[in-house]
């Protein structure tokens, strides 16, 4: 429990997934523009990392990782199918986004309606992406490492840890931005430049909470 | 080679470039950027990853159906990025470890959808290979820029050789660890995109 703690705090801020890893930059600056749409896909990606990792997860420690198969016969006990890991969690990422899509839709239309076409679009996020593999990596790490993933509950934490943390780095960047537009930005950064610039300055703020441990 | 084509193939490089123009693929290009070596590795796995895909798809792109599209350019870039993937870990180990993850996220690098959706599906196989190949260059130049300077100036290297003389640090000199931090990365990039609009105005935001 203490661990699960720990893994969800600091994959909000030390291990954040724009700061520290720049995943999800893409769509991160094409949608900041302002508040509420940003909020909007914030969470809809933390709801995505959310379902998609644990699925992953089941499929790397039941499918994927060498041996995982034995428990379906023991002649399986020396399979290792980790090269088909990238294939197989961008799949089940693409279907479960679709999936989720077509539950939204049907019992809560005013959700649908206000994530538009945010939600087909996070099957390419790379922080979908780079959660799962994230997770894999982790997943080998040795008990005792503050970063490892031992149990159900600890992908749960470290999941929504990381959805939090984006969308807290996706609502602050447009509300910077918002503000921006009565600054005088010289010509050639307006724009893309001077948002790079900021990203890299809240960036640096946040690499005070590298270290960080409870 | 004609005019189409040249275009075509130059355009990325410069006034069409995926990452400061597009801003396609800006994860991998900020973060594999701190030392030279595997940023030009990056840089030659996603071009011949992104001339690839886009010749699959081209060839196909006729017998797919419209609904399901996303999904197939998925699975085939997913195939083309595993293959690239067990190639590096067979004969650059420390340049696949190096780079994690990263290798897995090209599968969701934007430049290779966006190049798949707004070109492949829509020109014949070999426009789509030189528009793959451009893409890819544009990409990694900008990579090898930022690369060149965080090494640079963040460890007094260059491709892992020293290349700062051992009498400056001698009087005086200390590397820039900042250089080394994601939050340099963003900061460079911004400078490329400040020079690359000072030059070309008309892409200057109003």
């Amino acid at each position: 429990m203490e661990h699960a703690l720990s893994l969800f705090v600091r994959s909000i801020f030390a291990d954040n997934m724009i700061f520290a890893f720049f995943l999800g930059m893409c769509s991160y600056l094409a949608v900041s523009k302002n508040v509420k749409t940003s909020l909007g896909l914030g969470v809809a990606v933390t709801f995505v990392l959310l379902i998609t990792l644990p699925v992953n997860y089941l499929l790397e420690t039941k499918v994927l990782s060498k041996g995982a198969l034995a428990w379906l016969d023991e002649s399986f006990a020396t399979l290792d199918l980790s090269y088909l890991s990238f294939i197989l969690f961008i799949a089940v990422i693409a279907a479960i986004v679709q999936l989720v899509e077509m539950i939204v839709e049907k019992f809560s239309p005013s959700l649908y309606a206000s994530l538009g076409i945010f939600l087909p679009l996070i099957a390419v996020n790379c922080a979908i992406m780079g959660g799962a593999l994230f997770m894999q990596q982790r997943v080998g790490l040795p008990a005792t490492d503050p970063k490892a993933l031992t149990s159900m509950l600890d992908v749960v934490a470290y999941a929504l840890g990381s959805g939090i943390g984006w969308l807290l780095a996706i609502v602050g960047l447009a509300a910077i931005r918002e503000k921006m537009q009565y600054s005088n930005v010289p010509a050639p950064l307006r724009g893309l430049g001077i948002t790079f610039i900021i990203v890299g300055l809240m960036a640096m703020a946040f690499l005070c909470f590298s270290g960080l441990d409870i | 080679m004609n005019a189409k084509l040249k275009d075509i193939f130059l355009g990325p490089l410069n006034s069409n470039n995926p990452v400061v123009v597009q801003v396609l693929g800006i994860c991998s290009a900020l973060a594999v950027t701190v030392e030279l070596k595997p940023a030009l590795v990056m840089g030659l796995s996603v071009t011949i990853i992104v001339a690839l895909a886009n010749v699959i798809i081209s060839l196909i792109r006729n017998t797919i159906p419209n609904s399901v599209r996303i999904i197939v350019q998925l699975v085939v870039v997913a195939a083309v990025v595993t293959v690239v993937s067990e190639v590096l870990k067979a004969f650059a180990y420390d340049v696949s470890v190096q780079l994690s993850v990263y290798i897995g996220l090209i599968i969701t690098n934007c430049i290779l959808m966006g190049r798949l959706e707004a070109f492949a599906m829509s020109n014949k196989p070999w426009d789509s290979f030189l528009d793959g190949l451009g893409n890819g260059f544009g990409y990694a130049w900008i990579l090898i820029v930022v690369a060149f300077f965080r090494e640079l100036l963040g460890s007094g290297k260059l491709l892992g050789f020293q290349v700062i003389p051992e009498s400056f640090y001698q009087a005086g000199y200390i590397n820039n660890g900042l250089m080394m931090m994601p939050s340099m990365a963003l900061i460079l990039v911004a400078c490329i995109i400040w020079v690359h609009r000072s030059i070309k105005k008309d892409l200057q935001d109003k």
